[in-house]
């Protein structure tokens, strides 16, 4: 009679631990391919897994083999048509790889290694050392928020929390403490009454008898459960530090500002999203789009509406303060990021630099600005670039960057959050 | 009598019901087995298993996440069925059946697995001698926890190097030959006293008189070690390299130990899975034939099991090597015929076997053969036709390939040579020895490649060395040598 078991309840994950150090061990060719991707990916798919194509050669294990030349022969079935003597050409490819003996032909026909990356996999390697600057840890959220937490039993709840082993194992303690010495007693008086007995005493062995019947009935009365007994599940409210953060995404929708400029700026933005998303719990994202006067809008109307105007910044930076002050002035990290052209006139950039020197700044943990340039005049500057130029060197929480093309994104992107080294 | 079941569902009743017929059947015919403990997994737990060559617990290592990966891939894509079951060499049986499979299937298994396989475990003298089934769970469980703790006390980037290092030399880590136990000190003493007495037995002073030859001893002996060629590599690192801890010693024992339990294996693959299918093919036809299962059960199985037992044509595009089970199997069945209704030709080239019990011959064949052998011993003329089989000779000084021989009277016997040399373990395995460790000198090793017919290694060889160097500290050098000469270049890994 063979064993019968059923493992289909047993844990499935058994080579989780073995493919996370495959990932881990070839980090570096993965995080190059999931560059590529990105560079290939339409932005709302951004989030999502993917397949890596890593090469061969790049990750095989190396033994002792044959390699190709010297004399051999080889047996193959489905013989057809040679007879002995027959002279055939080599045939082509891999010299004279055909008919590899009885071994399985697998492995040289491929030469790259493709496998899946879930989004968590993938989301890791493609933030994978990069960190937030000036990340305050100790701007804990609402106090509001907590996590029930076990603590142990009490001797009071409600019926659902009942521990049902916790209150048999004390009923058993009291059972045993207090019908003990009645059943010690018992056992004398039934060995004094099987005497009695053959003793032939029956007036002794009655009352005996009599006695042992009324100690047996009050151990009966001894209660199974009884209220002393009962102990509950306990859990208590613990408060929960959660690290918040809202983000204010600043985008010129001017008449400059062409689609492929706010192309450019949507991928920065889901960048610093998704990326957020990564670090902090909750992430309020807060959208304002200006021309010469600036608004709050919703996330569609941010990346899908059109407008023309002119251009100042001013506006928007003065609404990001306001909203900033009415509604994360405590327990919000701040992040804000601006995407622009940079074609701001008159006084409006010296306005907006010192604005955002002397109010905007102070308030955030990062400010990021990204010029958008037209890909034909990548090296000229703006107006407003060379006045932020000057906060860049008195801050220590803001920074800029110039983007033109698409893959530019990313890299520029890495280059603002770069975790920094001793 | 009734069928056993109908329809393809499965329960764990229903299974016991099928083991205990399977049983009896198996039984009748005479297999030995191990006991058996079938265990049904799903299809995930499946993938776990294969990534790590079936045993059911491994130490953790990248390479069997890269083979899980790839598995899992093959497998998503629709490329790669998954095998319907595993079966590990030990004591008791262990057997994967999936839960996905019919219940033709898992009798299908049943049958193939834990008699068929099983009774090969049991009786193989390979795996006898080879292998402790009683004893691998248990080393199992011990190289699991010792790679972790290593892991956790040595840091898993330094556990890594050893066992990649390992890995690419464990081909050239198992013995081939018993290593004789080392006497007992009785057993020494008593010897020495013998030859002490035969001495004296044989005491002649004429003997003292002869003038002394001047070259009594060779002068190269003193200064190589070993004085022998040693082939297991690995076992050799293991004792004698200067730099290893004594963890790194343990790690390198570990691997060589599995790859000594998965020698039997290589060697015998189309013994093992021709033995198990022609088994699972007699028992459920004879179930068949008492009526214990119905015609519908009977289909399907024969469908499985002639999707199992295809070979394709050399030239067709699913070729992928002679197929063992295929080959196996009709090696086996061949046999059968041969000793139940011979005729001419087989009682010319096996006169032992015409007419005999083919329960006793087949039951010898499994036991004393490895693949290499046991193609040279039993193929037949008629089984070379049934495959059609031919050999082409590949020369590096010819342009065009050359049919060496076919299936004909002239060809047979050269056929079957040339097809049970290809199923040797030389020709696998590159033939790579230690012939020199420089104890008193720089501490090199000199390892050895046997070059054969002028084939040579591929270009991973620098990576092995590499590999091979790590373990051993010091430099290691490989030369190529052809006919007692040396030839190509030498691969020189420096300290």
């Amino acid at each position: 009679m063979p064993y019968l078991i059923d493992r289909r309840p047993n844990s499935r994950g058994r080579s989780a631990v073995n493919r996370e150090r495959f990932l881990r061990r070839y980090k570096a060719q993965i995080q190059h391919a999931v560059k590529k991707m990105i560079g290939e990916r339409r932005l709302d798919d951004m989030e999502r897994g993917g397949e890596v194509r890593v090469p061969t050669k790049d990750i095989s294990e190396p033994s002792f083999g044959f390699g190709h030349g010297g004399d051999r022969e080889f047996v193959l079935p489905g013989n057809r048509e040679y007879v002995t003597g027959d002279r055939i050409p080599r045939p082509d490819g891999s010299g004279n790889g055909r008919g590899n003996g009885s071994e399985s032909g697998s492995g040289d026909s491929e030469d790259s290694f493709v496998f899946s990356l879930s989004r968590e996999e993938f989301m890791q390697i493609f933030f994978d050392d990069l960190e937030l600057p000036n990340l305050a840890r100790t701007e804990f959220g609402r106090t509001e928020r907590k996590k029930s937490v076990r603590a142990g039993f009490t001797k009071s709840g409600v019926p659902a929390s009942l521990a049902v082993i916790r209150t048999l194992t004390q009923s058993l303690a009291r059972r045993i403490a207090l019908g003990g010495g009645m059943t010690r007693e018992v056992r004398t008086l039934e060995e004094s009454f099987a005497i009695a007995v053959a003793a032939g005493q029956a007036g002794k062995a009655a009352a005996l008898f009599e006695e042992v019947e009324r100690l047996l009935r009050r151990r009966g009365r001894l209660p199974f459960i009884d209220e002393p007994d009962l102990r509950y599940r306990n859990r208590v409210w613990r408060p929960e530090p959660i690290a918040r953060a809202a983000m204010f995404c600043l985008m010129d929708v001017s008449a400059s500002m062409d689609e492929d400029k706010k192309d450019l700026a949507k991928r920065f933005f889901t960048l610093l999203y998704l990326f957020l998303t990564r670090k902090y719990g909750e992430v309020d994202l807060i959208f304002i789009r200006h021309t010469d006067d600036a608004e709050e809008v919703d996330e569609s109307a941010f990346f899908n509406d059109t407008r023309s105007g002119g251009t100042v910044v001013y506006s928007a930076l003065e609404l990001a303060d306001k909203i900033r002050a009415e509604r994360y002035a405590r327990g919000w990290n701040v992040y804000a990021a601006q995407a622009s052209d940079g074609d701001a006139f008159g006084a409006d950039p010296a306005r907006s630099a010192r604005f955002l020197r002397e109010r905007l700044l102070p308030a955030t943990r990062y400010y990021t600005y990204l010029e958008l340039a037209a890909p034909y005049a990548e090296d000229r500057a703006s107006t407003l670039w060379a006045e932020y130029e000057r906060v860049a060197e008195a801050t220590g929480n803001f920074a800029m960057r110039r983007a033109a093309r698409r893959e530019q994104i990313y890299p520029v992107f890495r280059d603002l959050f770069r975790k920094e080294t001793q | 009598m009734n069928p056993i079941s109908r329809g393809a569902d499965w329960d764990f009743d229903l299974l016991e019901r099928y083991d205990t017929a399977i049983a009896r059947v198996a039984g009748e015919f005479g297999l030995d087995t191990y006991p058996n403990q079938v265990e049904i997994i799903t299809s995930e737990q499946m993938l776990d298993a294969y990534a790590s060559s079936g045993l059911p617990i491994g130490y953790p290592h990248w390479s069997y996440g890269k083979e899980f990966i790839r598995n899992e891939q093959a497998y998503r894509r629709g490329m790669q069925g998954l095998a319907y079951e595993i079966v590990i060499n030990s004591d008791p049986c262990i057997a994967y059946l999936m839960e996905e499979n019919t219940i033709t299937t898992q009798a299908l298994v049943i049958a193939h697995a834990c008699y068929g396989h099983n009774s090969f475990f049991k009786g193989n003298h390979l795996f006898r001698q080879w292998t402790s089934a009683d004893a691998i769970l248990d080393y199992l469980v011990f190289a699991r926890r010792y790679v972790m703790e290593c892991e956790e006390r040595q840091g898993a980037a330094a556990v890594e190097e050893v066992l990649d290092a390992c890995h690419a030399l464990m081909p050239h880590g198992v013995d081939r030959y018993r290593r004789p136990a080392a006497p007992t000190l009785k057993a020494e003493s008593a010897r020495l006293a013998e030859r002490e007495a035969h001495r004296e037995r044989n005491f002649n002073d004429l003997w003292r008189t002869l003038p002394e030859c001047e070259s009594a001893s060779t002068p190269g002996s003193t200064g190589c070690f070993p004085s022998e060629p040693q082939e297991n590599i690995l076992y050799f690192v293991e004792k004698y390299s200067p730099r290893l801890e004594p963890w790194q010693r343990e790690l390198v024992r570990i691997v060589r130990k599995l790859a000594q339990y998965f020698y039997p294996q290589a060697q015998t693959k189309v013994m093992n899975e021709g033995w198990a299918t022609f088994w699972h093919y007699t028992i459920l036809n004879r179930l068949h034939e008492q009526g214990l299962v119905d015609d519908g059960f009977m289909l399907e199985f024969l469908k499985s099991h002639t999707n199992v037992i295809s070979q394709p044509a050399y030239d067709s595009p699913a070729y992928n090597g002679l197929n063992p089970y295929a080959l196996g199997c009709a090696l086996f069945a061949d046999l059968r015929r041969i000793c139940e209704t011979p005729d001419a030709e087989d009682r010319e080239w096996f006169p032992q076997l015409a007419g005999t019990d083919w329960r006793v011959s087949l039951d010898f064949a499994m036991r004393n053969f490895k693949d290499e052998s046991f193609i040279a011993q039993y193929m037949s003329p008629r089984l070379m036709r049934q495959f059609h089989l031919f050999a082409v000779a590949d020369h590096t000084d010819k342009e065009t390939l050359c049919i060496d021989s076919i299936h004909d009277d002239r060809g047979y016997r050269r056929v079957r040579k040339l097809l049970s040399q290809q199923h040797a373990q030389e020709i696998r395995v590159p033939d790579v020895q230690v012939v020199r460790f420089d104890r008193d000198g720089d501490r090199s090793l000199t390892l050895r490649h046997l070059r054969r017919r002028g084939r040579p290694l591929t270009e991973a060889t620098a990576d092995v060395v590499a590999h091979l160097r790590r373990l051993w500290g010091f430099a290691v050098r490989l030369e190529t040598w052809e006919n007692d000469a040396l030839v190509g270049s030498v691969v020189e890994c420096p300290a």
